[in-house]
């Protein structure tokens, strides 16, 4: 347990992907099974167990500790799983704390039968003990494991068994750092990751080159995507052929995997995944009755009403929900539109070209016939000029009443097999155009990692008439990327030179009619927002120029971002996060 | 009415006053006649009159200040009774940084103790505290929480010679006050077997070698210099605090921000100062170590100088012990202020 504790103390400080994955391969090339599975599974949530509610923390605690002392430190640290953490003072002294610790010049008492050393438990022992455990002996087996552990161990074991480890490590990193131990990508790792159980010991043995590659008794697993790259108008279209293309919608939903198959007793298994690999089954159950085939289709989800895509505005009402009733099934009902076929009936197509996976999908799609899965279909074009014009207005070229949910055009190599992962080259989006707006900078925070000596975060204003008609700026909006380096270090300069005040980590610089930088911030879309003081907040915000030139009185006026949110043209940003609900 | 310690210690605007000696301990504005319990810039200010401190401090005060720090000088020696007007005052070391001191003031049967800032945790650099059993103990309160119980240093040492081996293309950079953390943490790298250069900012370079004078071995700790930072591939580099955040540290192979400061003990705090790789190393006593002190002097009475003084009041409360909080002003904790302020000061 306190290697692992160790582990994530430091992952939680760590800023970089790749130092992070440092970290995790070391830990899993150093510690044996099957302590490292159980890290694995706690680090990718695939751990069950009763979790224990703070209220019964509190009253360990409080059973210890004198309720001032306490209450002041909970004051000051603010977190109780630290705090606790923190204060739990040392097994076997007297119960006040002022006896807490013998001074650490002096020697240590001697270990021997009458005071044996603590058992510090393993993450092993911890995991099988909450699975089993009576409710009613909870508090006191994880008394014994505080005692026997120390402050960073305590701190682990209480974030684990609250339900809150947050240690800034996805389930794909911890696979990827897996997969690096023999070598494998991670994609690698999720073609067999779905059917395993903690402690992935079959797993370890074969990245370690111990054992065979596991066969996957998954009668319905998951298929690592392919993913596109973004294309740069300028410059790649003269460097590819449209008649080496299909083009299709790019539609503003979430891609989803449905993979069906039989399992040996010959009873149907259904599973909807995300594009990461997580089983979001249980959240969609009304998809789930729709997997009644054996095979693996690729494509979006999204709200389908009365033969109408709604916008993602709509699909997220069902995302963030915590239960999944029937009325939510039945206002926001869920829909498959599919753009490609991995596997069917027992066969892998993925190393078939785009074109006759294509044939065969249409094909598996109508013999299916279902409600819920309709083909997403192919856009004609001849030359890009053509592309371009669908693309611009998709209502125009077929799309119809669909076009709200339509965010660009895909374009995808005909002739190319499907390939796990990002390859550059066959796949390619082309979303539409940004939305720009000047906004005048107000608030700088330094980065993270290597951009921590780096003011490289601006929150952004526009500007919004008081009641007496004159102006104020109202923030709508943070954006840390779209810069190069070199814009970067003259943006920190500019914020160093102009900071009027100082909050920790974060500079107030000078703005108003007559002074400010302009920063023009392209974007998804609006939102409305509690958080910021505009009611407003923009989708996927990003420097797209920074207005050296530009006065900050020209800067535009909120009524621009409310007319924007009142056409609806708000879809979703492709960096939102997906809450799937439990 | 008897005489007693409120007589023999009084506040004024400048801090801690013994009318019978007429002078201030540790006063924050010049004042005519001043005793220093330690180098660090909020106890050992410029500008007085006549000062006496230990010799190591006069030696840092020299050094931070240049030789004319004061008009007069006078060295305290550790032990030994010294004569100040009315009253008699003894000096013990403290153990907080390399000269720091406690300062025992008697007259008329009543000893108070002004401890200045102090730690009871070993420390290569400096003399260990020394108990001055007394009528009343003035401590500080700077981490007089329970939940600071500070960790061994050797596994918070340990923890950054890990991340060197696990990183040893990345410079790693060591946030550390310049006086007593910085040389602390050389001296703990030492004993850990490192023996490697370790590189400093410039601002850390005088007071080293005043180390090395007064026989503190730290071994090789060259200068880093300003066109070499990009090869320091894997080095552990010391610099204050506020340096980590400074385009200073920019040119340094992909860096490791690290502190060395008691604050690392929470989380929140650590974050805020942006660390990566906090380690938790005080020169202050933690909570244990406060209330461990405060019983051994045997005070009756406690007085509480700065820091997180409810605590520590309400604790001697439970003890039986009269306690009262000071509310002096202008201690800060010695470059492990509260994230924000050192920056503005420095």
């Amino acid at each position: 347990m306190n290697h692992f504790a160790q582990l994530l103390d430091r992952l939680a400080y760590e800023p970089r992907r790749n130092a992070k994955l440092r970290l995790l391969q070391d830990y899993f090339s150093r510690t044996p099974d099957p302590e490292r599975g159980f890290a694995l599974a706690a680090m990718t949530g695939n751990l069950t167990f009763r979790e224990a509610k703070p209220a019964m923390i509190r009253g360990l605690v409080e059973a210890r500790v004198d309720p001032v002392l306490f209450a002041l430190s909970h004051n000051y640290v603010g977190d109780l799983a630290e705090t606790t953490a923190l204060i739990w003072p040392a097994p076997d002294v007297t119960a006040s704390l002022d006896a807490l610790t013998p001074g650490r010049g002096d020697a240590p008492p001697p270990l021997g039968h009458n005071n044996p050393p603590p058992h510090i438990p393993t993450l092993a022992e911890v995991v099988e003990t909450l699975a089993t455990v009576k409710k009613a002996d909870l508090p006191a087996r994880l008394a014994e494991w505080l005692d026997a552990l120390d402050e960073t161990g305590r701190w682990a074991l209480l974030k684990l068994i609250t339900g809150a480890l947050r240690v800034g490590v996805s389930a794909r990193l911890a696979k990827t750092a897996v997969g690096a131990l023999g070598g494998h990508e991670a994609d690698a790792v999720e073609e067999v990751w779905h059917g395993m159980v903690p402690p992935y010991l079959s797993l370890f043995a074969w990245v370690e080159g111990k054992a065979e590659r596991p066969t996957t008794l998954n009668p319905a697993p998951f298929r690592p995507p392919m993913l596109s790259h973004p294309i740069d108008a300028e410059t790649d279209f003269e460097k590819l052929d449209p008649a080496a293309f299909s083009g299709e919608w790019k539609w503003d939903g979430i891609r989803v995997q449905l993979s069906g198959g039989r399992d040996e007793v010959g009873s149907q298994v259904a599973r909807v995944y995300s594009r990461t690999g997580e089983d979001i089954t249980g959240a969609f159950p009304d998809l789930a009755q729709a997997i009644t085939f054996t095979g693996t289709l690729d494509g979006e989800l999204l709200i389908l009403k009365e033969s109408r895509v709604l916008s993602f505005n709509v699909l997220q009402q069902r995302l963030n929900r915590k239960a999944v009733t029937p009325k939510l099934l039945e206002e926001f009902p869920a829909h498959v539109r599919a753009y490609d076929l991995l596997t069917a009936e027992g066969a892998d197509l993925r190393p078939l070209p785009f074109a006759e996976r294509r044939a065969r999908l249409e094909t598996f799609v109508g013999a299916l016939d279902h409600a819920r899965i309709d083909l997403s279909p192919l856009v004609p074009f001849a030359t890009w000029e053509d592309l371009a014009e669908a693309r611009a207005d998709p209502a125009a070229v077929g799309a119809g009443a669909d076009a709200d949910a339509i965010e660009g055009v895909m374009l995808k190599l005909r002739d190319s097999p499907y390939l796990p992962g990002r390859p550059k080259g066959p796949w390619w989006k082309w979303k539409r155009e940004p939305h720009l707006v000047d906004a005048v900078m107000m608030y700088a925070q330094r980065g993270h990692g290597k951009r921590s000596s780096f003011y490289s975060d601006y929150t952004f204003g526009v500007w919004r008439p008081r009641q007496d008609g004159s102006l104020e700026l109202v923030p709508v909006g943070k954006a840390y990327h779209g810069f190069t380096d070199a814009e970067l270090a003259k943006l920190d300069r500019y914020v160093r030179n102009h900071t009027v005040k100082r909050f920790g980590p974060v500079r107030e610089v000078a703005y108003g009619l007559n002074e400010g930088l302009v920063l023009e911030i392209a974007f998804e879309g609006v939102q409305r927002s509690t958080r910021h003081k505009s009611g407003l907040a923009l989708r996927f915000p990003r420097v797209h120029r920074i207005r050296w030139d530009k006065p900050a009185a020209e800067a535009d006026r909120i009524a621009l971002l409310e007319t924007i949110l009142a056409r609806g043209t708000s879809e979703i940003a492709p960096g939102a996060t997906l809450e799937i609900p439990s | 009415m008897t005489f007693s310690a409120s007589d023999l210690l009084t506040l004024t605007r400048e801090g801690l006053y013994c009318p019978l000696g007429d002078f201030h301990v540790d006063p924050t504005w010049p004042v005519p006649r001043a005793l220093i319990t330690h180098g660090h810039a909020d106890h050992a200010r410029a500008g007085h009159g006549q000062v006496l401190a230990t010799g190591q401090t006069l030696r840092i005060m020299a050094v931070r200040y240049g030789e004319d720090f004061c008009e007069t000088r006078q060295e305290a020696k550790l032990g030994e009774d010294i004569r100040v007007g009315d009253v008699t005052v003894r000096f013990a070391p403290a153990g907080h940084v390399l000269g720091s001191a406690q300062i025992a003031i008697q007259a008329r049967g009543v000893r108070v103790v002004v401890s200045g800032d102090y730690k009871r945790a070993p420390d290569p650099t400096c003399l260990p505290f020394e108990v001055m059993p007394c009528d009343v103990f003035i401590t500080e309160a700077t981490f007089g929480l329970p939940v600071f119980r500070m960790p061994d240093t050797r596994d918070e040492v340990q923890k950054l010679l890990d991340s060197v081996a696990l990183f040893p293309e990345r410079a790693h950079i060591v946030g550390a006050y310049a006086l007593g953390k910085a040389q602390r943490v050389m001296a703990l790298l030492r004993e850990a077997g490192y023996d490697r250069p370790i590189y400093l900012h410039g601002a850390m370079e005088k007071l080293t070698e005043l180390y090395k004078q007064e026989g503190v071995p730290l071994g090789e700790t060259p200068k880093v210099v300003a066109a070499e930072r990009g090869k320091l591939h894997g080095a552990i580099v010391l610099c204050p605090p506020s340096a980590i955040q400074d385009v200073w540290s920019r040119k340094f192979p992909d860096p490791v921000a690290s502190f060395a400061s008691g604050w690392m003990r929470v989380r929140a705090r650590a974050r805020q100062k942006g660390a990566e790789l906090p380690l938790c190393i005080s020169d202050h006593s933690d909570w244990p170590d406060l209330c461990r002190t405060i019983r051994e002097t045997g005070a009756g009475e406690v007085w509480v100088t700065h820091g997180q003084e409810d605590a520590l009041v309400h604790w001697c409360g439970i003890q039986g012990i009269k306690a009262k909080p000071l509310h002096l002003l202008g201690y800060g904790d010695d470059g492990e202020a509260e994230p924000g302020v050192a920056e503005v000061a420095a």
